[in-house]
């Protein structure tokens, strides 16, 4: 039987995971940390220390800045030494609490032990109080603050929980090596959030390009599952290679056969979908008591003569991390924080990682030099690539013409930037530049129509009151 | 034979005849009544469509015009006040002069200025590249360089210096339409009255960082420091966010902020003479020791019946 | 330190260019190519010679000097224009006529349009044409294949332009394919008359496999023309087989091959999407053969290919991809 992926799409670079053999090895801790309050997707966390507090690592640093905001802890023990704008990795000022590392004292109660622990609490409140407290996000690339994806509106019933294994971007492994150095945590992970949710099937999905972490969870899953009745229906699931196979609607589709229509949510189609890494970090806070203070990332590229998967504290400079991974090469000519289809060109070396950080990609100008731009030859291959289904060469002409209904009606919005239109174009269009722009202007004049819509709505509502 | 000719004429005739009737009785059952002023507006419009007023070309403005009770809110930044003058007169408003204004460039972060630490490879798009990061240089508020003010002018009056790096506006072009004032992610652009004889100064910096941080990354950065604002004698200056900011509505344009600016942030332009730094720094030194001299004068002054009081008190 | 580079996502690219996709179009004709040149000989070679030089020569002077900015001419699209054809014209064509049809393949069908991906016909087809109703004495004058480097050809009639002339004089069409000796074998591996792309399906074929191979062109437009074709043909021929001809000698005769592989394909000028593909090439092939079986002319696919080049705009404007999530 052929394995599944999804439906529309999608395109094969070569994956690159030269880092797969590599262990994950903990970064020393640096000298100095930058903590930015805005991690995640949605109001900037607001700093709850003053400079010259001591501080110890795990410690709230900052507290949620609104509903969809997240706990930021320290991820070292120290002194904090300032708070106010630093720049990020794009160069842009950020809020930042800027921590002097002093020894590696912890806060009470969290187990720093490497023992496994696999019984954990009924009380979904319990587990929920200790994922939001924990700082918890998704790790998957977006950021989202995990307790409000695992609380679903009233009314939707999540039916499958899929736990992303996919790591389709090329270059990165650091979730391989999750799979196959903490099965057993991810899986726990997994049995956790699929007791939140109360759903009773859970799916971890792994591109077959990584047949050891197949094989690998299989076995945990079947070993945990003999021991708890908790850990019952969790299956692994081997899928097609493919990219943007992790991207959460492909997943979706390519898990569920089921399509989130444009605009809604996964969990309408009774889909959640989360990160290996999340459910790692579900693991560390719930059994373990340990905020999200550090994470995993990759360290590679093709010109490094060493690649390494490193256990990094939140907030370590990139500059930093290079320099322990054995310094720039002279051949470097661009570093990014992520992956090399979506990730981020980084323009400030001096900027720290923060939660979302997956990966330190160092790439050589012959490999990421862009070609120079020629004309469009009609080829198409674009919208066979665009795993959305759009036609990325007409959203290209229609945001140079400034066409904002035609955008609409031609679904930019649904857009997921995954970078294959540009990736597959023979003629080097800047395809996705220009059509992300296009894409901020449609989902301008969607969230103004939203919120006139609501405007309208509440005066009726007023004016039916006042009557 | 000539039946044929008669038969042809006489069809074509009635032919024509019945369709100019269903197309008269087409024109009246659809006809626009629309008021004939908009027609004597839009003629006298410059007719750039270029939406500096607000509209979407000349004729919405003159719809809009004809529409509104007064020409307050409606005004053709590129024909000015000669084309208001004519608007008014066809509509019978009065015309409130308006001084004419230009686009002003406040950023300079030349290539020696503000040398650059990254190297863009994207599409060349102030719009992407603000949108993906800070820029090439260590100034997250300065000027990209990938014109899309020059694209977004239609009167040619805006070009990249290959020198600099940075637009120019050519003053005789510039119409202050604002279309590159709303293109400018950086929002560096601004309209400023043109001044007499084009006299005219502003601070050519956006850079909110403190002093050192922005000092490190541009030469020419407003620092923030404050001594223009101190110096100025008609309240024109503001420091907002580390940045200076000249009101052009209060500039007396003396030029002591320029003496006194220690990057070189503030710019004065078309003034016949070039400025005497040291001449002017020594006048106003003047003035403030005179200033301070005349406070001291006034506390001793204030201090004084005291004094006397004291001194009564004493041979008392 | 050298300085960062800095630009959107994503950060690797595709091998794909533009010149390699011509290259791989090059690549996929030199089998038919070398045919015809083993079967016409130095006249075939100088037909091609012509055209290509024709072509790119045209491209660079009209894009320098005209246009005034940079040249195209480095991505191999106006030599796959030239190759192209050189291949749908006789061997006997004098070489300024190639070079007329060249001129109105870049400069007017091309270029006039705006250069590479702007242009609405498929250049050498409208060059062909061109040629075709303005020197038809040459376009016609057809030389039947005396082996390698034969010099003492003999012209003669090509399959299709032999059907129509004997159905106008009135015999059937298996008497002319009798006296003819057109057999389906020499179709297949190139004996009879016609221009070079005409002469062996064989060595097109296997060009066609390349270009599947290498992922250049979806067969969507190519298996459509040729169900078209022979369904229709099935169904005229089963109702009279002395008038019509059958399914296979309509695919292996005439432009057929060609057309259907090379020139249909061509991304500029056909449909984006594979159901709009597939209704595109329904056209093709149902325009062919009521212009073979119905028109004035032996042969019809370059006439179906320009008419439906118009149509394609409509087609991309009808089809659409299925976009995700949305019913």
């Amino acid at each position: 039987m052929s394995k599944r992926t999804f439906s529309i799409g999608g395109i094969h670079p070569h994956d690159s995971k030269i880092s797969r053999e590599c262990a994950i090895e903990t970064l020393p801790v640096p000298p100095v940390v930058y903590v930015s309050v805005s991690q995640h997707i949605g109001a900037p966390a607001k700093p709850v220390v003053a400079v010259g507090d001591k501080v110890k690592a795990g410690q709230v640093v900052a507290e949620p800045g609104g509903f969809v905001s997240a706990f930021i802890h320290s991820p070292v023990s120290g002194t904090v030494k300032s708070v106010g704008p630093r720049k990020d990795l794009s160069g842009n000022n950020q809020n930042t609490i800027e921590i002097a590392v002093e020894g590696d004292e912890w806060v009470e109660g969290v187990d720093l032990s490497p023992e496994i622990v696999t019984g954990f609490p009924d009380d979904n409140s319990v587990i929920m109080d200790k994922i939001r407290q924990g700082g918890i996000v998704g790790l998957g690339g977006a950021t989202f603050p995990t307790q409000v994806k695992l609380a679903p509106p009233p009314g939707k019933k999540c039916e499958m929980l899929i736990i992303n294994g996919c790591e389709c971007e090329p270059y990165l492994t650091c979730n391989y090596r999750y799979m196959l150095e903490r099965a057993e945590q991810v899986v726990i992970g997994t049995a956790i959030i699929k007791q939140v949710l109360g759903v009773g099937k859970a799916t971890i999905a792994i591109e077959d390009n990584k047949p050891e972490d197949i094989a690998h969870m299989e076995k945990v899953v079947a070993g945990l599952a003999a021991s708890s009745a908790k850990y019952a229906g969790i299956s692994v699931m081997a899928m097609q290679t493919k990219y943007p196979e992790g991207g959460e609607k492909q997943l979706i589709d390519a898990v569920m056969h089921r399509q989130v229509r444009s605009g809604g949510l996964p969990i309408d189609v009774g889909a959640v979908v989360q990160n290996v890494a999340t459910a790692f970090a579900v693991y560390e806070a719930v059994q373990k008591n340990k905020p999200l203070v550090s994470n995993t990332m990759t360290v590679t590229g093709d010109c490094l003569p060493v690649q390494h998967n490193y256990e990094v504290r939140i907030g370590t400079p990139i500059s930093y991390i290079i320099e322990k991974a054995g310094g720039l090469p002279e051949a470097a000519a661009k570093v990014i924080s992520g992956g090399p289809m979506m990730g981020k060109a980084v323009s400030n070396l001096d900027a720290a990682t923060v939660k979302g950080t997956s990966g330190i990609l160092i790439l050589t100008e012959e490999q990421t030099r862009r070609a120079p731009e020629t004309h469009c030859i009609r080829c198409g291959k674009c919208s066979d690539a665009c795993p959305m289904g759009l036609e990325p060469f007409l959203l290209f002409r229609l945001t140079k013409a400034d066409m904002v209904p035609e955008l609409e009606d031609n679904a930019a919005q649904d857009c997921i930037e995954c970078g294959c239109c540009l990736y597959s174009c023979p003629a080097h269009l800047p395809l996705l530049d220009i059509i992300r722009t296009g894409k901020q202007q449609v989902m301008g004049v969607i969230r103004a129509r939203a919120a006139a819509a609501k405007a309208a709505a509440e005066a009726a509502k007023a004016s039916q009151v006042a009557k | 034979m000539s039946t044929t000719i008669i038969w042809t004429i006489a069809i074509i005739s009635v032919l024509g005849m019945l369709l100019a009737c269903v197309l008269w009785l087409i024109a009246e059952k659809f006809k626009v009544v629309e008021d004939p002023r908009i027609d004597e507006v839009e003629k006298v419009m410059p007719g750039a469509n270029c939406g500096g007023c607000g509209f979407a070309g000349c004729r919405a403005f003159a719809e809009a015009a004809v529409k509104a009770p007064d020409l307050d809110n409606n005004y053709c930044p590129v024909g000015g006040s000669d084309v208001m003058a004519k608007v008014a007169s066809i509509l019978g408003y009065e015309v409130k002069a308006k001084a004419p204004q230009v686009a002003v460039v406040r950023c300079n972060g030349s290539c020696s200025n503000r040398p650059s630490v990254n190297v863009y490879d994207g599409v060349k798009s102030c719009k992407v590249k603000a949108s993906l990061y800070s820029g090439d240089t260590g100034c997250a508020f300065g000027c990209l360089g990938c014109g899309d003010c020059v694209a977004a002018c239609r009167f040619g009056a805006l070009s990249m210096d290959p020198a600099t790096g940075l637009p120019v506006v050519d003053e005789e072009k510039c119409t202050a339409c604002g279309s590159c004032v709303k293109v400018c992610p950086k929002h560096l652009i601004e309209l400023r009255n043109k001044g007499p004889r084009g006299m005219r100064m502003y601070v050519s910096c956006m850079n909110q960082d403190k002093g050192p941080a922005a000092k490190k990354a541009c030469a020419a950065a407003c620092i923030g420091c404050g001594i223009c604002a101190k110096t100025c004698t008609h309240d024109a200056i503001v420091i907002e966010n580390n940045v200076a900011y000249i009101d052009f509505t209060k500039c007396k344009l003396c030029r002591e902020c320029e003496a006194m600016c220690p990057t070189g942030a503030i710019h004065a332009v078309n003034f016949p003479k070039p400025l005497d730094k040291e001449a002017v720094k020594a006048r106003i030194a003047e003035r403030n020791r005179k200033a301070r001299e005349a406070a001291a004068a006034a506390a001793a002054q204030a201090a004084a019946p005291e004094t006397a009081k004291e001194n009564k008190e004493e041979t008392k | 330190m050298n300085k960062l580079l800095v630009s959107p996502s994503p950060h690797l690219h595709s091998d794909l260019s533009t010149k390699r996709l011509m290259r791989d179009v090059v690549i996929a004709l030199l089998p038919a190519i070398a045919v015809s040149v083993v079967f016409y000989g130095w006249k075939e070679l100088l037909v091609l010679a012509v055209s290509v030089l024709s072509c790119v020569c045209i491209e660079y002077l009209i894009t320098k000097y005209m246009l005034k900015r940079p040249g195209t001419v480095g991505d191999l699209s106006a030599v796959v224009t030239g190759l192209l054809l050189a291949m749908n014209l006789p061997s006997t064509t004098p070489w300024w006529v190639v070079f007329m049809g060249a001129l109105f393949a870049i400069g007017v069908t091309k270029m006039t349009f705006g250069g590479l991906g702007q242009n609405v016909f498929n250049p050498a087809i409208a060059g062909r044409v061109f040629l075709l109703v303005s020197f038809p004495t040459y376009m016609t004058r057809w030389e039947m294949p005396k082996g390698l480097f034969g010099v003492d050809a003999v012209s003669g009639a090509t399959p299709l332009g032999a059907i129509k002339e004997g159905l106008l004089q009135g015999a059937s069409v298996p008497d002319i394919m009798s006296a003819g000796g057109y057999s389906y074998g020499s179709m297949l591996f190139a004996n009879l008359g016609g221009s070079a792309g005409e002469i062996s399906a064989i060595a097109l074929l296997i060009g066609f496999v390349y270009l599947l191979v290498r992922k250049v062109i979806k067969p969507h437009i190519t298996l459509s023309i040729w169900g078209t074709v022979a369904l229709v043909s099935l169904i005229f021929w089963l109702c009279d087989p002395s008038r019509f001809t059958n399914p296979l000698f309509n695919l292996l005769t005439g432009g057929m091959i060609l057309g259907s592989c090379f020139m249909a394909t061509d991304y500029v000028t056909s449909p984006m999407t594979e159901k709009g593909g597939i209704l595109f090439g329904v056209g093709i092939g149902f325009i062919t053969l009521m212009i073979r079986y119905f028109g004035s002319y032996p042969e019809g696919m370059s006439f179906a290919i320009l008419i439906m080049n118009a149509f394609v705009p409509l087609i991309n404007n009808w089809f659409h991809h299925k976009k995700y999530g949305r019913a």
